[in-house]
């Protein structure tokens, strides 16, 4: 048992400790470390969702006298299939329908120089707009249309259910179904 | 002439600086960093402009898929609790206090109150592998009414946010909506993403 200590025989020499340098190599933990940043930057999710918020119209409590809005004033669009757009100015069995599209030139034109006009013509910025989704059409194409509000600042718009005097009158006059 | 001399320092350099910062970037993201909750199907939403931020607590999620399947997600693990023994007692299904556990820890669903108990049951992977036929919402049957009414009442400042795949046929959305404005919601969020190009 006394063998490990050390014998008297070294002499009385005291034991040197080791000169090593005192830096380490610290490549693997930088390794680490940017393999961690990596993951947590790829993983993380930065972006929230973005949202549009919309108010649909309270329902009527009752058979009450809700203000008719002068038909003049009411731009009516009715969203169909295949990304179209039929929309008339006014009543419908009154007016010509026309088609029209998303694009920049189609249904964004059509609203502001609708909007300047009603506005003009009355003295009043109140155009009223009438969102009527068609059963075949997309959900893209009403948060499209309700985009299309928000760019052409339209404060005054309703989705609101097609009527079967609307299906009527797009067979008539553009034989659509 | 002499010449320049090269002097001999140790190509090594001192990387604790980089370090340093390499560490302070890794906590900031272990911090912030939120994992993104599995979803249960892949929704691809529409593009907007709109630029207003959801909310993170207090939201109501209503998933709609391609096919037109709804699904049902709330946060908050209490105010599932609270939900699922409301839906319980309305619809007279018995849960467990397992089954509870289980929906109050999970994300979202679509199935009817019907076939939930035996879902909650399955293991997570099980779970997954089931094809969800979605919350019945139609005349006939709305669940999603009970399970939307109980969540309000669970958590009265919930938010309301609908995220619809672009290419769901609109009657779809049109009955979610009706849903909701037949109890008086009729101010709600439909997420978006980033209008990409013009």
């Amino acid at each position: 048992m006394a063998e490990i200590a050390e014998g008297p025989d070294k002499g009385g020499k005291k034991t040197k400790p080791k000169k090593h340098s005192t830096k380490i190599d610290m490549t693997p933990m930088v390794d680490l470390a940017f393999l961690l940043l990596t993951f947590f930057m790829l993983t993380n999710t930065f972006n929230k969702p973005q949202t549009m918020e919309i108010n649909m119209p309270a329902k009527p409590k009752t058979e009450e006298k809700e203000q008719p809005v002068p038909a003049s004033k009411t731009v009516t669009l009715i969203l169909g299939k295949d990304d179209k757009i039929y929309w008339f100015h006014g009543e419908v069995d009154k007016t010509k329908m026309e088609v029209t599209n998303f694009g920049k030139d189609g249904i964004r034109k059509i609203l502001m120089d609708k909007n300047t006009a009603i506005r003009d013509a009355k003295g009043e910025p109140e155009m009223v707009v009438l969102i009527k989704p068609k059963d075949d059409s997309k959900y893209k194409n009403v948060v499209d249309i309700l985009d299309e509000m928000n760019i052409t600042d339209i404060k005054r718009y309703a989705i609101v259910e097609v009527q079967p005097i609307d299906l009527e009158q797009l067979k008539l006059q553009l034989n659509v179904e | 002439m002499s010449k320049v001399k090269l002097s001999k320092h140790s190509p090594s350099l001192d990387m604790t600086p980089m370090v340093d910062l390499a560490f302070l970037l890794v906590t900031f993201f272990m911090l912030t960093t939120k994992f993104r909750p599995d979803e249960q199907v892949i929704v691809d939403t529409p593009s907007s402009t709109a630029e207003i931020k959801l909310p993170e607590t207090d939201i109501l999620t209503l998933t709609v898929s391609r096919d037109g399947r709804v699904f049902f997600d709330l946060d908050g693990q209490g105010t599932r609790k609270a939900l699922i023994e409301a839906i319980a007692a309305k619809h007279k299904v018995e849960f467990t206090p397992e089954e509870i556990h289980t929906f109050a820890v999970m994300t979202g669903f679509g199935m009817p109150v019907s076939s939930l108990p035996q879902w909650l049951k399955m293991d997570k992977a099980e779970q997954d592998a089931v094809e969800q036929p979605g919350i019945p919402c139609d005349t006939i049957r709305n669940e999603l009414y009970d399970w939307v009414i109980y969540a309000r009442q669970a958590n009265p400042k919930v938010r309301i946010a609908i995220k619809g795949d672009r290419d769901v046929n609109y009657p779809v959305i049109k009955q979610v909506i009706g849903t909701l404005q037949a109890q008086d919601v009729n101010r709600f969020n439909l997420i978006t993403n980033m209008e990409v190009g013009s």
